[in-house]
């Protein structure tokens, strides 16, 4: 007998029939997609307030009296940790790579349900272990998001008590949940493309998620295992990263360790993060231009090449983040020349994003403007990153508020702005209902003019020399009053900004129940998961049949074919054809 | 098309920003022109690349919007473009890095005429040594710290005894001459910066990083932490004063020796006791202090903490504020102890007071208390019991009429503003931690219970 993968069976093993089943202990991909979508959207509600708390101090001090220096160590921590991790890894990978992995490649679902329900679970039980911190003894850590020791676990920094201990935890279990995810990711990809899907005609969303799980599992075993060692020199006083130390006028029992240690592990982790959050993003952008330019994303090859290149390098470029941690100086030549060669593929992908749009036929959709969007602040924190990379102007740069600008361009903006391009593509497909056009650009509008009007005055401040992380400037001989001026007008950019977030909450909620119905495949995209029976896509997929692909997921605007795009799953000889032409497809894909 | 505008005047408007921006680096204060420089080529090449992709992209949406009918161009790849890009940006990336790396070169091979100064960082405090007629800086650890030895020099070592201690959060550095920075911490991670030097690096436990520099500019510079330590953080500050090498010559000599801080030199509290008569006017014979008369409470305190606050009040670093009538009292009186002998005297004298009991004048919630009260007692001792080392008087046992009217003067401004007053500044930074009243009251309630 023919051996049949699960993901190609039609009679699964997993078929819901109660609303448990179908809704709460889901295995359809989907489901668990929503369910890692919404719980990220909501925690990262939590860490916007909590951005908009640190501004207010930071913006108009000495005016809040339940600000006090801890608590403002504690929104940053918090804010900086659940945005990289809970937020955008858990909704980039969880949320949309759940949701797009078995329908862009034809497969029913992913190869192992069972575990990616435990997967959601498993990280949902993290989320509430993070946020079960805030109402400990002591609240939460307050040790930035870097979590660096000794001063993590000592106490003159604020929830070096229980807070420290559960953060460690929460991530340990968030590193559970994304093995298991991840696992799953890698095996369905590799395993699970129907009949043509061959690697080099995977739509470059699935190239981007697919390098980034890769890259996940790689990286958050270094995490995992700096967690568990800081946690033992916490509560088993080992001294893995604790040297001899005198807090608060004593002699701590410590002896030998190494804070470096932590750092280096820790940024192997941390910089394969940023990919982890931009390559999925990298890759849902080139879709969502492609879609609305009605044209082939320029250069795919290169792209899939960029998109490994820029991941294998991401391993050798963590010291970046160090020049000034005191690590042996001579490193600074090796890291400042990968972190900068690594600049090369990645201004690929821009020059090709922005060649996708010549001489295309541009729709300005919702998604559109912000994949739009996208490239501008890319552009602008792409760039800042070759100031922070080059060793030398680390120097004065490092520690400032330009390195706070020039990470939230690059990790924070640019891959939120291709979360909404793609919530906003994706919408019809998820919920089978439009979303409202109005309200939508309305929230693009605010969104892209408000976080550039936050950021770009930000980077001067880190010109001029002003500490991050401070509660409070206090008199210097070197900070001109004005500064204080721009503080103020960057937070109430920041809390506009953080407004208009409930525009799109408010769209996505009234659309599910009032929006028109999308009817099938409404952007005339080529991918697989539009051409599926119903939309939403029912359990399992597709019908009897899973789809057979004969293309590239970029055949638009073909000269010879009566409509400007192809579906994947359409043979030349039923391409309908301009009376009179031939199709004159230039390269096989 | 409202995207078109949009995106033309974000790139006209981020490059005007640029040029009309008054927020912009310090100007220099040492050799490190050459950073500025690469910086420079930096901004004009990054900038080129931001105004031409963007402007290239506010064009492609112009020009190729949709129209009804219109179809795209159909190019799935092009070999010569992209080899093109690909090359011309590699150009660009060796014209930024090659600059960067000869610099960096520079930065870390330390010139060998460069005179050493260690900085050693605690939470949140500075402190310096300089080493001796030798040349040579002692060798230092952790375990060496004790309340008597604040920067952990070891004792045994004989290189160590001659090196130069500055136990506050000032500095001076001679104008010219390279300078090796050595860095130490004793806790946590700490980073020294000084913005218009340009350089920076971390302070690790347990290791010795090291920067250099050669100060080019008279003036005095802001010290800043810049890796995030704790609660404090933001107050951990200092300054250095760059001067002739003849006054920091002069300077350097009127610092302690290690060796010198390891014996004790305390006045005679027997000749103190007919100099304090006229202090115990107000204070109280016994040093118990004087609610009606506002005058604190004097025992238990520590005779280098008397010797600080008088000289202090005697050269107008405290007591000179308009709104502190009673520290302009206390200028007066200062006067009468204008005689160094005098005052170490009356101070040894103080020291030597029996403590006795004060009565409460505050309520609050001591739990809240104890929990403000961690940022304290990194300096001040867990118990309030004061620490030399860190230059942090006692607090137990002090009336709290008197720790609150401190408290809310360094809010207010009041004490701690002169430009002397080095641990004031800091006071004034800590003071505002304390929010509203009520925190200054659940403090108090906590301080009471040692």
């Amino acid at each position: 007998m023919e051996h049949v993968a699960i993901a190609d069976q039609v009679e699964e093993l997993h078929n819901p029939s109660s609303f448990i089943s179908k809704y709460v202990w889901s295995q359809d991909h989907k489901v668990i997609a929503i369910q890692y979508g919404i719980t990220a959207i909501l925690v990262g509600l939590v860490a916007l307030v909590l951005s908009g708390l640190m501004r207010l101090q930071l913006g108009f001090p000495e005016s809040f009296d339940f600000i006090d220096p801890s608590s403002y160590l504690q929104f940053v921590t918090m804010h900086g940790m659940i945005m990289v991790i809970y937020l955008l890894t858990a909704l980039l990978l969880g949320g949309f790579g759940n949701y797009l992995i078995p329908l862009m490649i034809g497969a029913r679902d992913m190869v192992f349900p069972y575990l990616n329900m435990l997967s959601y679970w498993t990280y949902l039980l993290a989320v509430i272990v993070l946020l079960a911190s805030f109402f400990v003894p002591g609240g939460p850590t307050g040790a930035g998001w870097t979590l660096y020791p000794p001063q993590a676990i000592l106490d003159g920094t604020p929830g070096y008590d229980m807070g420290i201990v559960l953060m460690l935890l929460s991530l340990a279990i968030f590193i559970v949940a994304f093995t298991m995810g991840g696992l799953n990711y890698v095996t369905t990809i590799l395993q699970a493309r129907t009949k043509g899907m061959t690697l080099m005609r995977m739509p470059l969303s699935i190239w981007g998620i697919f390098v980034a799980t890769i890259l996940g599992l790689l990286a958050f075993p270094a995490l995992l295992v700096s967690a568990i060692m800081m946690l033992f020199d916490k509560l088993l006083s080992t001294s893995f990263f604790m040297p001899a130390i005198v807090s608060m006028g004593e002699q701590l029992d410590y002896t030998g360790g190494s804070p470096i240690l932590f750092q280096h592990l820790f940024w192997f982790f941390g910089h394969p993060e940023v990919y982890i959050v931009a390559l999925p993003a990298f890759g849902m952008v080139s879709d969502v231009l492609a879609v609305h330019a009605r044209k082939n994303i320029f250069g795919y090859r290169m792209m899939v090449w960029a998109i490994v290149a820029i991941g294998a390098m991401s391993f050798v470029v963590w010291a970046h983040h160090m020049y000034v941690s005191g690590m042996h100086p001579a490193f600074g030549f090796f890291f400042a020349t990968t972190t900068l060669i690594i600049a090369v593929p990645t201004a690929i992908k821009v020059y090709n994003w922005v060649l996708t749009l010549w001489r295309g036929n541009i729709h300005l959709t919702t998604p559109m403007l912000f994949a739009i969007g996208f490239i501008f602040t890319f552009t602008h924190g792409g760039l800042t990153g070759l100031f922070l990379g080059n060793v030398v102007i680390d120097l004065p740069l490092s520690d400032t508020y330009f390195v706070v600008a020039h990470f939230h361009m690059v990790m924070g903006v640019s891959p939120i702005l291709v979360l909404f391009a793609a919530l906003y593509h994706w919408y019809p497909l998820i919920t089978g209902k439009m979303f409202n056009a109005t309200l939508g650009k309305l929230h693009f509008w605010c969104t892209f003019l408000g976080t550039y009007a936050i950021y770009l005055p930000m980077h001067y401040l880190g010109f001029l020399g002003v500490p991050r992380r401070y509660y409070a400037m206090g008199t210097t001989d070197f900070i001109p009053e004005s500064a204080q001026t721009l503080n103020a007008s960057i937070t109430v950019a920041a809390i506009l900004v953080g407004l208009a977030q409930l525009i799109f909450i408010a769209n996505v909620i009234w659309s599910i129940f009032k929006g028109e119905k999308s009817g099938p495949n409404p952007w005339h995209a080529t991918s697989l998961e539009w051409q599926a029976e119903q939309i939403p896509p029912a359990h399992g997929n597709w019908g009897e049949k899973l789809p057979e692909v004969h293309r590239w997921a970029y055949d638009f605007s073909v000269p010879g074919a009566r409509d400007d795009y192809i579906p994947q799953n359409m043979s030349n000889d039923d391409v309908p054809l301009e009376p009179g032409q031939t199709l004159q497809i230039r390269e096989e894909h | 098309m409202k995207l078109v505008i949009a995106l033309l005047l974000l790139v006209i408007g981020t490059v005007a920003f640029h040029f009309l921006s008054p927020w912009w680096f310090t100007p220099l204060a040492s050799n490190w022109g050459a950073i500025d420089d690469t910086i420079g080529i930096t901004f004009w090449i990054t900038g080129i690349v931001f105004v031409l992709v963007n402007l290239f992209l506010a064009y492609c949406v112009y020009k190729f919007r949709f129209k009804k009918g219109h179809k795209s161009d159909y190019e799935p790849e092009n070999k010569k473009l992209e080899y093109w890009l690909t090359g011309i940006t590699t150009l660009g990336v060796v014209a930024m890095l090659a600059p960067g790396l000869v610099v960096w070169a520079q930065f870390v091979d330390i010139p060998e005429e460069a005179k050493i100064v260690e900085v050693v960082g605690q939470q949140w405090q500075w402190g310096f040594r300089f080493p001796g007629a030798d040349g040579k800086l002692g060798s230092a650890d952790n375990p060496f710290v004790s309340t008597t030895n604040p920067l952990g020099i070891n004792p045994s070592d004989p290189a160590g005894q001659d090196d130069r201690l500055v136990l506050s959060s000032e500095l001076k550095l001679p104008l010219g001459q390279p300078t090796k920075v050595l860095l130490r911490s004793k806790d946590v991670l700490h980073n020294f910066t000084v913005p218009q030097f340009r350089v920076k690096m971390d302070l690790v436990p347990g290791t010795i990083s090291k920067l250099w520099f050669t100060p080019t500019r008279e003036g005095r510079f802001d010290i800043l932490c810049m890796e995030l330590c704790g609660i404090a953080h933001y107050a951990m500050r200092g300054y250095v004063h760059v001067v002739s090498p003849q006054e920091y010559n002069k300077w350097l000599t009127t610092l302690p020796t290690f060796a010198e801080t390891q014996q004790g030199g305390s006045g005679d509290a027997v000749a103190g006791e007919n100099s304090y008569i006229s202090c115990g006017a107000c204070h109280g014979q016994q040093g118990e202090g004087n609610a009606s008369m506002n005058a604190p409470k004097l025992a238990g305190l520590s005779d280098w903490y008397i010797t600080r606050q008088i000289k202090n009040y005697q050269n107008g670093i405290r007591g000179s504020h308009k709104d502190d009538i009673f520290g302009q009292q206390m200028v007066g009186m200062a006067q009468i102890l204008a005689d160094p002998v005098t005052l170490r005297n009356v101070a040894a004298y103080i020291s030597t007071l029996e403590e006795t009991q004060t009565t409460n004048t505050v309520e609050g919630n001591a739990d809240k208390g104890a929990s403000l009260y961690v940022t304290c007692g990194a300096c001040h001792g867990r118990q309030g019991e004061g620490n030399f080392a860190l230059n942090a008087p006692r607090l137990a046992g002090q009336q709290d009429w008197y720790l609150k009217r401190q408290l809310t003067h360094f809010k207010k401004g009041i004490r701690g503003t002169n430009a002397k007053d080095q641990y004031g500044k800091q006071m004034i930074l800590m003071a505002k931690m304390l929010t509203s009243e009520q925190d200054i009251n659940d403090l108090l309630t906590h301080i009471n219970t040692f």
